[in-house]
């Protein structure tokens, strides 16, 4: 572009070598501010994602000398290890659970709150507040309430239901997990969706008022088809984070009893960080990052079929 | 309503018909009125009931140990051992960890606020050849999980021989790229005429940056803060691996250590989960409406 203008015209030659050499001068300027940033992306993020992929095709195991193995460890993975399939679908169970029970609790109290004509704000907090504390600490709050005479047990004897030992039973522990992570994690979606709510415009559900819509035909037919693309944000990125569900499996049962609640997460730290098997930990990762991927994928796939965006 | 219910009793002394409708009008009012206060009052049943594990949290710190599983379950504890919190502080020690918290969660913050205001300004004002390639690039990487890459990370962390130091924790987790992408959004909402007569008299982009861009950013900066300081304040998986020693672990760390010993003080556990959860609680509270508005944009977004 500029040898064109500088051959068609002499005069302007020299505006254009000085606008160059500002260019020159405005990149070393953004090169010198995006220096740190780069240095940390390259060495902490971008270095990372390689060595993970490279490792996963090694059977490293911290000490002594990488060897390549090809598709060794996958291979492994979906064949001969017998805690991986246990592992895959505890994780899609615990998603598929506490993604539909999300997203289910957080729009009920999202419109419940939107309902209210006081004290909006204080119930949005009050749902908020786990959100904002550690995962740990609610977690090891919520062993107490399972643990073995705990106050679980005593709300179970005082309607005499008899319930084994929550955290220790093969089906149970996977459950007081899903609602450990419940109570954690719904306050979000429901500020998330509460403000979506706040933002369908008045005029629209007074109109549908006042041509006799009920307040169930308002919500399904006006309400929800508006705040959608803020459902389908929400969902996806719920799906998201549950796939690597890891703190409170680790405070509460530490993946058992068994391998009941071992999940991905669980199992990278297991295998990376217990038994010191970086390669086959890292094919894990790969798995999950596959995984997460291709429940995104189907999420946009599905969309179309739901999510109602206003141009 | 009242004022306008009172308007109508007055109109309606007029004629017989309408007297019975501004009755009428006046019962359902009153029964809308009712079914409101029963709207409230359930939800905030269920707010009750919801706000349990942080009294059972605190119900359980201020009791002897002997109390804590005991049987039949007490609600409240015998004798309320308010003390508790200053054992669990400087015993366990709570207080350490705490320090140890802080000064991660800190750092990070800081680390991530100037660079993230350093690189978002050069994405937003500066031209360079692959610019709009390196920001999708930044973007792209907000995909990647976390947890994938501690494995590499913790690698590259003992090589540099940083296994069970702060920076071992602090760096490899201070420059996200959310930051930058955050900032550049909204440095790209400042006027452009703001810095333009600055750069007229020959300011620099850096004291232009710092004197002009940054002062009018504050809202963004307080965001990007709150969330990277809650966020590093709340991690669990990244100290647990770097940091060893148990002198070094942070809060949430900290809080695992004491779990599996032989006969667990629950009640000063308890009383650690009570200070770890405290900045949050407070946070979450006094900044309400910043965090409502942060995550209403987010809510306005998924329309786009």
């Amino acid at each position: 572009m500029t040898i064109a203008q500088e051959s068609a015209t002499t005069p302007s030659r020299s505006a254009a070598r000085r606008r160059n050499r500002l260019d020159i001068k405005e990149g070393r300027t953004a090169f010198f501010f995006l220096l740190p940033s780069l240095i940390g992306v390259i060495l902490f993020l971008v270095v990372p994602i390689l060595a993970s992929l490279v490792l996963s095709f090694t059977n490293w195991k911290l000490l002594g000398k990488p060897e390549f193995v090809g598709f060794a460890n996958y291979v492994r993975l979906f064949s001969t290890d017998p805690q991986f399939w246990a592992v895959l679908r505890n994780t899609l169970f615990f998603t598929a659970e506490y993604l539909v029970l999300n997203i289910i609790i957080s729009l009920g109290l999202a419109v419940w709150i939107s309902s209210l004509k006081v004290g909006q704000r204080w119930f949005r907090v009050i749902f908020f507040l786990p959100t904002f504390t550690p995962g740990i600490a609610v977690a090891i709050v919520w062993m107490l309430i399972f643990a073995p005479g705990g106050f679980f047990d005593f709300l179970m004897s005082a309607i005499s239901v008899q319930v084994p030992s929550v955290l220790t039973d093969q089906t149970l522990a996977m459950q007081a997990v899903v609602v450990v992570s419940l109570w954690a994690g719904v306050g979000y979606n429901t500020v998330l969706f509460n403000a979506a709510l706040d933002m369908v415009p008045a005029n629209y559900l007074e109109a549908a008022r006042i041509d006799g819509a009920s307040a169930w035909d308002r919500f399904w037919k006006i309400r929800l088809p508006l705040i959608s693309p803020t459902l389908f944000f929400g969902t996806v990125m719920t799906a998201i984070t549950s796939l690597q569900v890891f703190d409170q499996i680790y405070v509460m049962t530490r993946g058992g009893p068994g391998s009941a609640t071992a999940t991905l997460g669980y199992a990278i730290y297991q295998k990376g960080f217990q038994n010191f098997q970086m390669g086959y930990a890292s094919s894990i990762a790969w798995v999950m990052f596959a995984l997460i991927m291709a429940l995104t994928a189907l999420q946009f796939w599905l969309q179309r079929k739901w999510v109602h965006y206003d141009n | 309503m009242t004022t306008s219910s009172k308007l109508a009793t007055s109109k309606s002394s007029l004629s017989k018909s309408s007297l019975s409708k501004s009755t009428r009008s006046k019962s359902m009012a009153r029964r809308t009125l009712a079914l409101d206060i029963l709207n409230h009052a359930a939800l905030g049943l269920v707010a009750l009931l919801f706000l349990f594990p942080f009294f059972w949290m605190v119900s359980n710190a201020v009791r002897s140990n002997a109390e804590v599983l005991a049987i039949p379950v007490r609600i409240l504890p015998s004798v309320f051992e308010w003390d508790n919190f200053a054992k669990a502080w400087t015993q366990l020690p709570f207080g350490r960890f705490f320090l140890n918290s802080m000064i991660v969660s800190v750092s990070v913050t800081a680390i991530t606020v100037v660079v993230s205001c350093l690189s978002g300004y050069a994405f937003a004002r500066l031209k360079f050849p692959g610019r709009d390639a390196l920001l999708m690039g930044y973007i792209a990487t907000l995909m990647v999980p976390a947890i994938m890459l501690i494995i590499p990370l913790f690698l590259i962390v003992n090589s540099l021989g940083m296994v069970n130091t702060f920076q071992g924790v602090i760096l490899p987790v201070a420059f996200g790229t959310f930051g930058a992408f955050l900032m550049r959004q909204f440095f790209l909402s400042i006027p452009m005429e703001l810095e333009e007569a600055a750069r007229i008299d020959g300011a620099s982009r850096l004291r232009i940056l710092v004197s002009i861009i940054v002062p009018l950013s504050m809202p963004a900066i307080g965001l990007l803060s709150l969330f990277t300081f809650i966020g590093q304040w709340n991690n669990f998986l990244w100290p647990l691996i770097v940091m060893t020693g148990s002198d070094n672990a942070t809060l949430p760390v900290g809080l695992t250590l004491f779990q599996t010993q032989q006969g667990t003080a629950w009640n000063y556990i308890m009383a650690g989960a009570t200070l770890s959860m405290l900045p949050g609680i407070i946070l979450a509270i006094i900044l309400q409406k910043l965090i409502y508005n942060s995550i209403a944009l987010n809510a306005g977004m998924g329309g786009r």
